[in-house]
């Protein structure tokens, strides 16, 4: 009788399809995965020590670092919770282009994470170069208004660094006509491929019940069929007046995370155009008075206590839980990073799959080695 | 919709369900601490608290209560906090509802010297990469676990950096580069 011989091998740390220095050890009958094991902590620089020795606005450009693509979000969440800790009000003007800015960047992550979804299947490099050319003019939007392409650090505790310069409308506007068909183009060339089918339906099943007991978040979770937006949950900034559409997926495969980012691009675009409608006649500055001078932001001490804030960044739930001993420095400075949770469920996804489809679930998860590390 | 709760109202409804599980705990005073300007008071009591704090050998029983009775179906995150002048280190849950709220946090205080707690990955698997990190970081033991190895550290590392003692600068790992 023939038998078969369990393998043992290594994807990573250093392999273009794990999205950064990201190790997955698998075990293998055949071409079949039994059991997988991620290992990362390359990139482990202690985001959170290094807060803990800085003050809060220190850590303002740090937090840029944790989800390079995000910077915008990552940068909101550290934001509010320190408003939460130190009970800053923000003006309605800053609220409103912080909300912007985030839309903007889950336009972005979106679009390059299902590019790179599609490099890992094999449509190498032509609908990431079409991802890549809208992110570019989002980028350009972000340098315009603060100054650097990718780590922005625009957020200050009650407000923004600085107000829209004259001509970021115009040219957000000119960006906004041609996103509608850019989600049409990216979606018609794909969503009925035959080749992109085969390698998405059903592969990678997260049920409903797992994904909530795996403590997923963001579209992951969506794509398992729980409506759960934080925008919806805990609205925070001016989430609750704007409008818009929680997607959720059936089955929870490849396919339907695919299909939630799509939609959600969709949902994004249509609250920038409500803010576009409504920023004119927002009232407030971009930042509160109080902290307009940036002697105040570097010296604000928080009253004692602790406090955890969360947005719904474009991976899932960034959280950021502070403990204030009412000095200059957090006493404790923890991240929720959404990418390190969302990987908890990896190995459990991969079982029974082939080793190709490894690849493919792990793009589908959209992670972020700057933010699992941390 | 179910009934919300905030931390008043949270230990309450432990307090009826599950006697005996909350710890005694000063609570945090209704005016908040002002900063404290240099040299005019000792340090502040951190430990200060409206969340419910619980023994250790009830967070299990706690959280299937929080789950199965409360609804709260998502353990969105999990923190561990050195209290070095206090000896204390504490375990912050979170927990959230699918259906919307603001989260509700339970606390767990451990002796720093021997700080072993229940592992929650028999009924939450999202804890696994979450209790690894505590246990990296910060030396935290959750007994029952099945896979407790270091996370972000190499396996042969000594000592959890997180800690509040461990040396900042010029541990044995650190090389000097100008040598």
């Amino acid at each position: 009788m023939q038998t078969t011989q369990e393998l043992q091998i290594n994807i990573g740390p250093q392999h273009p399809s794990t999205h950064g220095v990201f190790r997955m050890t698998v075990t293998v009958d055949g071409e079949t995965v039994v059991k997988l094991d991620p290992v990362f902590g390359y990139l482990h620089r202690n985001h959170e020590q290094l807060a803990e020795v800085s003050t809060y606005i220190q850590s303002m450009p740090y937090t840029d670092r944790l989800d390079y693509f995000n910077s915008m979000a990552s940068n909101y969440g550290l934001a509010l919770a320190v408003e939460k800790l130190a009970g800053i009000e923000v003006p309605q003007r800053a609220n409103y282009i912080r909300a912007l800015m985030n839309e903007l960047t889950r336009i972005l992550n979106h679009a390059t994470a299902i590019g790179f979804l599609l490099n890992d299947m094999g449509a190498w490099q032509t609908a990431l170069a079409f991802s890549m050319r809208e992110r570019e003019k989002i980028l350009d939007l972000f340098e315009m208004a603060s100054g650097a392409r990718m780590m922005c650090n625009y957020f200050r505790f009650g407000g923004i660094w600085r107000d829209l310069p004259t001509e970021f409308i115009p040219q957000l506007k000119q960006l906004m006509i041609g996103l509608p068909t850019f989600f049409d183009e990216f979606d018609r060339l794909l969503r009925e491929n035959e080749i992109l089918r085969m390698r998405s339906i059903n592969i990678g099943i997260l049920p409903k019940e797992l994904a909530a007991a795996y403590s997923v978040t963001g579209p992951v979770l969506r794509a398992s069929g729980i409506a759960y937006d934080i925008r919806k949950a805990e609205p925070y900034g001016i989430y609750g007046e704007l409008d818009f559409d929680v997607p959720i997926g059936t089955v929870g495969d490849v396919y339907d995370r695919y299909l939630v980012r799509i939609e959600e691009m969709r949902q994004s675009y249509r609250m920038i155009q409500q803010i576009i409608e409504r920023l004119p006649d927002t009232t407030g500055g971009h930042i509160n008075p109080k902290m307009a001078d940036i002697g105040r932001q570097k010296t604000l001490r928080p009253p004692v206590g602790d406090v955890y804030a969360r947005i719904e960044s474009p991976k899932g739930e960034l959280g950021f839980y502070l403990v204030s001993d009412g000095s200059e420095r957090p006493y404790r400075y923890k991240v929720r990073a959404p990418s390190f949770i969302n990987l908890t469920p990896l190995g459990d996804m991969c079982r029974g799959y082939k080793v190709a489809d490894v690849v493919v679930i792990l793009g589908s998860i959209d992670i972020v080695m700057g933010e699992v590390d941390r | 919709m179910p009934e919300a709760f905030d931390a008043a109202g949270l230990r309450e409804r432990i307090e009826r369900d599950l006697p005996g599980t909350l710890l005694p705990t000063p609570r945090r005073p209704d005016v908040p601490i002002a900063p404290a300007k240099k040299g005019e008071q000792g340090p502040p009591n951190l430990l200060a608290t409206d969340d419910p704090v619980i023994a250790a050998d009830r967070l299990l029983a706690v959280a299937s209560y929080m789950r199965e009775t409360l609804g709260y179906e998502l353990l969105t995150n999990i923190t561990a906090t050195d209290y070095l002048a206090d000896g204390v280190i504490e375990m912050v849950y979170h927990f959230v509802r699918l259906s919307g709220g603001a989260p509700v946090a339970i606390k767990v205080r451990l002796d720093r010297q021997q700080p072993i707690i229940p592992s929650l990955t028999d009924i939450w698997p999202g804890a696994d990469f979450q209790e690894r990190e505590a246990f990296d970081l910060f030396g935290v033991v959750f007994r029952g676990h099945a896979n407790l190895r270091r996370i972000y550290m190499w396996d042969e590392f000594e000592g959890f950096p997180m800690r509040k003692d461990f040396p900042k600068q010029g541990d044995k790992y650190f090389e000097n580069m100008e040598e």
